[in-house]
């Protein structure tokens, strides 16, 4: 078992085209780093330079966001679902 | 107002809803609704508004209709193009239900003309392109306490919320800021599909007319998401943010600056 981590569409092309994919981890920051291993490139489009969080995603472990958890460093286990959501812009 | 029998028969199919009856649609004729953005938000959102009897609908938008928006812009047609879209849309929103005001805003949102056209209006709708208009229509609607109502639309998916200021989450709350040039890689546009704006569109308007109907639970502190493509929505709760630098304990952000960003942001992460 693994987790799940369901991947928006603008990012879903360094993903094989894949909404959900399986990931290992024992924090956001490990999952984050073994999504990287595996798709390559993807860790720049959620993360700054520094590893931190771009201020418009989020990512939300169970429905809840992790900033009001513990940022990167809250706890994931088998089963979970992770979620990286964007703000969108487009509308006109 | 009394309503004649041309009203009754207009609005017969709503008036029966036990949500509404006479006195909602009663406040519907007094209420106003501004939406930013005439495009693939704002015209099915526009549409549905003008049809349900809202009193008066200002639209906000300083583009010309171009032969690319017509998938998308159901109030224009091939014969608008090179016209005002918010002239195009007043037209046919006009024909549509003529009992309802459609005040056209041929302007760009900035901090003057959002200070300028927002305290006239009960809700506002962000149906814009673009995040610095997104960021600069939450902030003015926290601090002058207009309930918002955001959506977005890209590809085949959306977003949806309802803020309401010092009650809910806002933008930035959940978005804490807007991406830095640079941060966003290209210019190249995402596309979009006509009908997912306009599913994402009514959403808007449906969530405008509980606000104005003080019906229903109103969509927020939750971030809605629609993927067209697996045909599936999601809500995910979101919260007030405390460090909210426009609606915190402590806010950074007391007066409307406009941000100057690159006006393709619309790639987003």
């Amino acid at each position: 078992m693994a987790i799940t981590v369901r991947i928006p569409t603008p990012l879903q092309r360094l993903t094989n085209s894949q909404s959900e994919v399986p990931c290992e981890g024992k924090t956001v920051a490990e999952l984050l780093g073994d999504l990287e291993k595996r798709y390559p490139g993807i860790k720049e489009r959620i993360c700054d330079a520094d590893g931190k969080l771009r201020r418009f995603v989020n990512v939300f472990v169970n429905e809840e966001d992790i900033r009001f958890l513990q940022g990167d460093q809250t706890a994931v286990k088998d089963g979970d679902d992770v979620s990286i959501i964007p703000a969108i812009a487009g509308g006109a | 107002m009394s309503f004649t029998k041309e009203h009754i028969a207009r609005y017969s199919r709503q008036l029966i809803l036990p949500e509404i009856g006479l006195p909602g649609q009663q406040r519907l004729q007094e209420a106003s609704v501004l939406l930013i953005g005439a495009g693939g938000l704002g015209c099915p959102a526009a549409l549905y508004l003008a049809a349900a009897g809202v009193g008066r609908l200002g639209l906000v938008d300083a583009d010309a209709v171009s032969l690319s928006n017509l998938h998308r812009q159901v109030l224009h047609a091939t014969a608008d193009i090179g016209r005002s879209k918010v002239e195009s849309a007043r037209e046919k929103l006009t024909a549509l239900n003529p009992e309802t005001e459609v005040v056209a805003y041929h302007a760009r949102l900035d901090a003057a003309t959002a200070k300028s056209f927002l305290p006239a209006y009960d809700v506002v709708l962000d149906g814009s392109d673009n995040l610095a208009t997104r960021y600069l229509v939450n902030d003015a609607c926290v601090l002058l306490g207009k309930p918002l109502i955001y959506g977005g639309a890209v590809q085949w998916r959306g977003q949806l919320m309802v803020i309401r200021p010092g009650q809910s989450a806002c933008f930035r709350c959940v978005f804490p800021e807007p991406p830095q040039p640079g941060e966003i890689p290209d210019c190249q546009a995402a596309g979009i599909l006509g009908a997912t704006a306009g599913v994402i569109g009514t959403l808007m308007a449906q969530e405008a007319l509980k606000l104005l109907l003080g019906t229903g639970q109103p969509l927020e502190n939750q971030l809605l998401t629609y993927d067209a493509l697996a045909g599936a929505f999601r809500r995910v709760p979101v919260r007030r943010d405390p460090d909210c630098a426009v609606c915190g304990v402590h806010p950074s952000i007391h007066a409307l600056v406009s941000i100057d960003l690159m006006s393709c942001s619309h790639k987003e992460a």
